[in-house]
């Protein structure tokens, strides 16, 4: 277990710096060099500042030298918020993004888990058809149409909530309802199908048979199982969450890393994006890590495995 | 059920049978293939182009002159819904290849070779997963112009994970039945072995996996275009109708509804038509439904 989780670790490191060289080296090949938006600078100040930021260098003493910075946690200064070191803007925008990402990932279990769980016990009721068909709208229905349409109805009409910036200790609920609310669908799918799929096995047979309520072979023997692949599931989905942060802090403008990205891709602000990258790489690979133990204390098979 | 029909069948042809014995998803289909006619032929049966203006009727509602409305422009909305969605269709079922070919190349390769090989390519996936490709695309995007065929192969290139996966282990299955073995035992080569006997075996595990792929990735693109880093006016694509309307919600919420309907709508048809796809390919997995 120990060995497997290192090895992980490892892994999820390769990774990280995976991502830096892939962003790095792609900003590089990009047309126009990194200052290519201010076409006014004198051919001096070009090299002065191509000079600071150590673009002059060759490339692979470049690459090095953002290895060496990331590894030993010197992080270089942005090219558009000057003075600013690209640790700091992390710092000033993921708090909004978490603000947002884990209240949404909370109320998606919350609805999801036990909504697909009531399906799958009753299979083929009006109830199990009424949460399919629920869970299938919330699928076929994109952020960029629910985020809007809950900022009009609960913002502007019913004036509950600010409909977009962050100024209110209330306005992460809305951005959290719109994702919560669709990913709280695929959660539902994955739990009702898994949950049914664990019920007609052998084992929840065997605990039956020995005589264990309904109460104890859903909780004790089946969900645990059934979990599996909605954890699966959760590793993706962290991922997926940054997808749909980029859209909800566009539709109800907060200033969240998302925004940051997309500012900095279209400033071509190349230190910024490469960290803001290896941020996420970092997330991903702790998120991943994370369902990996959870799925190794769960899934004895898992355990025995390793 | 008669058992003795169905032996008699081709595996395509029975699993058709087995996708149409669902009303819904006769229905389904039904509807793509009347979305696919309409975008392809509507634009240019329809009286106006996409970027035509009526300036005395901006941001109008439906009329008999325009039957969903204009846009804050003075466009006719129900050829740029066409239009748009000929773009996400385009841009959905093009990805979709790019990621297939991908994908199905990958894992078959890392399946039939096995040992090191298929262990390091595994490897790599695994890394790969963990990979924050929505900003690798969005960077694409950004720096290489928002070409129309970069979209696509940018959106492919990032979602042939999952395919490669599973391909590998039909593989594994696969390549230990008799029929392999023997074609091995009688000289085949690596490449033969993979295109004439694997992948004809493949092609149901393919079609599923291609029709759960297709409304993701349409959810992508309509994400980019939303963001303005997809399609870029005046051409149209339902992400961008999307956008568009959904900054005009307040005042002209039918620039928003109708786009999303027809985007929703389309999702809906992919999604039920890739559970039947799915049940229809494996029937395994329709008896634990």
């Amino acid at each position: 277990m120990i060995r497997f989780l290192l090895s992980r670790f490892i892994q999820g490191i390769v990774v990280i710096f995976a991502v830096i060289t892939i962003t790095f080296l792609i900003l590089r090949a990009s047309p126009g060099g990194p200052f290519r938006s201010e076409r006014t600078l004198s051919p001096e100040v070009l090299a002065r500042k191509m000079e600071y930021y150590g673009f002059d260098k060759p490339i692979p003493v470049q690459l090095w030298r953002h290895l060496v910075h990331y590894a030993t946690f010197q992080f270089p200064e942005s090219q558009v918020f000057a003075g600013r070191t690209v640790d700091e803007i992390i710092i000033s925008g993921f708090p909004i993004s978490a603000a947002i990402a884990l209240p949404a990932l909370l109320l998606a279990l919350c609805i999801g888990v036990p909504m697909g769980a009531q399906a799958a016990l009753r299979p083929n009721t009006l109830e199990d058809r009424a949460s399919q068909l629920a869970a299938t709208i919330g699928i076929c229905t994109p952020s960029m149409v629910l985020g809007p349409v809950l900022a009009i109805l609960f913002g502007l009409k019913l004036r509950w909530f600010n409909s977009s910036g962050w100024f209110d200790g209330s306005d992460w609920v809305l951005p959290s309802i719109t994702l919560g609310l669709i990913y709280s669908a695929y959660i539902a799918r994955l739990t009702r199908g898994s949950l049914r799929e664990t019920l007609a096995q052998e084992f929840i047979r065997t605990a039956r048979a020995k005589g264990a309520d309904n109460t104890t072979i859903i909780f004790r023997h089946a969900l645990k199982l059934a979990c599996l692949p909605v954890l699966n599931f959760l590793g993706p989905a962290a991922a997926g969450l940054l997808t749909g942060s980029f859209i909800v802090e566009t539709v109800f403008q907060l200033p969240g890393l998302g925004q940051f990205f997309i500012a900095s891709a279209i400033n071509n602000d190349q230190e910024l994006l490469i960290a803001i990258s290896a941020f996420y790489a970092v997330l991903i690979v702790s998120f991943n890590l994370m369902v990996d133990i959870l799925q190794a204390w769960l899934n004895p098979r898992i355990r025995l495995q390793a | 059920m008669s058992h003795h029909a169905e032996q008699s069948l081709s595996p395509m042809h029975a699993a058709w049978q087995r996708l149409m014995r669902q009303r819904v998803h006769a229905v389904a289909l039904a509807f793509l293939v009347l979305l696919v006619l309409a975008c392809a032929v509507g634009p240019m049966l329809s009286p106006y182009t996409q970027d035509q203006q009526d300036l005395e009727l901006k941001a109008a509602g439906p009329s008999a002159a325009h039957w969903l409305g204009t846009d804050s422009l003075g466009r006719d909305m129900g050829t740029r819904i066409l239009q748009g969605g000929r773009v996400s269709l385009e841009v959905a079922f093009l990805a979709t290849a790019v990621a297939a070919v991908i994908g199905v190349g990958f894992g078959m390769i890392s399946g039939l070779a096995g040992g090191r090989v298929d262990a390091a390519m595994m490897r790599l996936v695994d890394i790969v997963y963990c990979f924050p490709f929505i900003n690798f695309v969005i960077l694409l995007m950004v720096i290489f112009g928002r070409h129309f065929w970069l979209i696509f192969v940018a959106i492919g290139a990032v979602e042939w994970l999952t395919m490669a996966r599973v391909v590998r282990g039909q593989v594994l299955a696969l390549k230990n039945l008799e029929f392999v073995v023997a074609a091995r035992a009688n000289g085949a080569s690596f490449w033969h072995l993979l295109f004439k006997h694997l992948l004809p075996n493949l092609v149901g595990t393919i079609i599923i996996y291609a029709g759960l792929t297709i409304p993701g990735i349409m959810l992508l693109e309509a994400s980019l275009s939303f963001l303005g880093l997809g399609i870029q006016p005046p051409d149209a694509s339902w992400g961008v109708l999307l956008g568009d309307g959904s900054r005009v919600m307040d005042i002209s919420p039918w620039l928003l509804l109708y786009p999303g309907i027809f985007f929703s709508a389309t999702l809906l048809a992919l999604n039920i038509l890739g559970d039947g796809l799915r049940d229809a390919f494996d029937p395994k997995s329709m008896s634990q439904q």
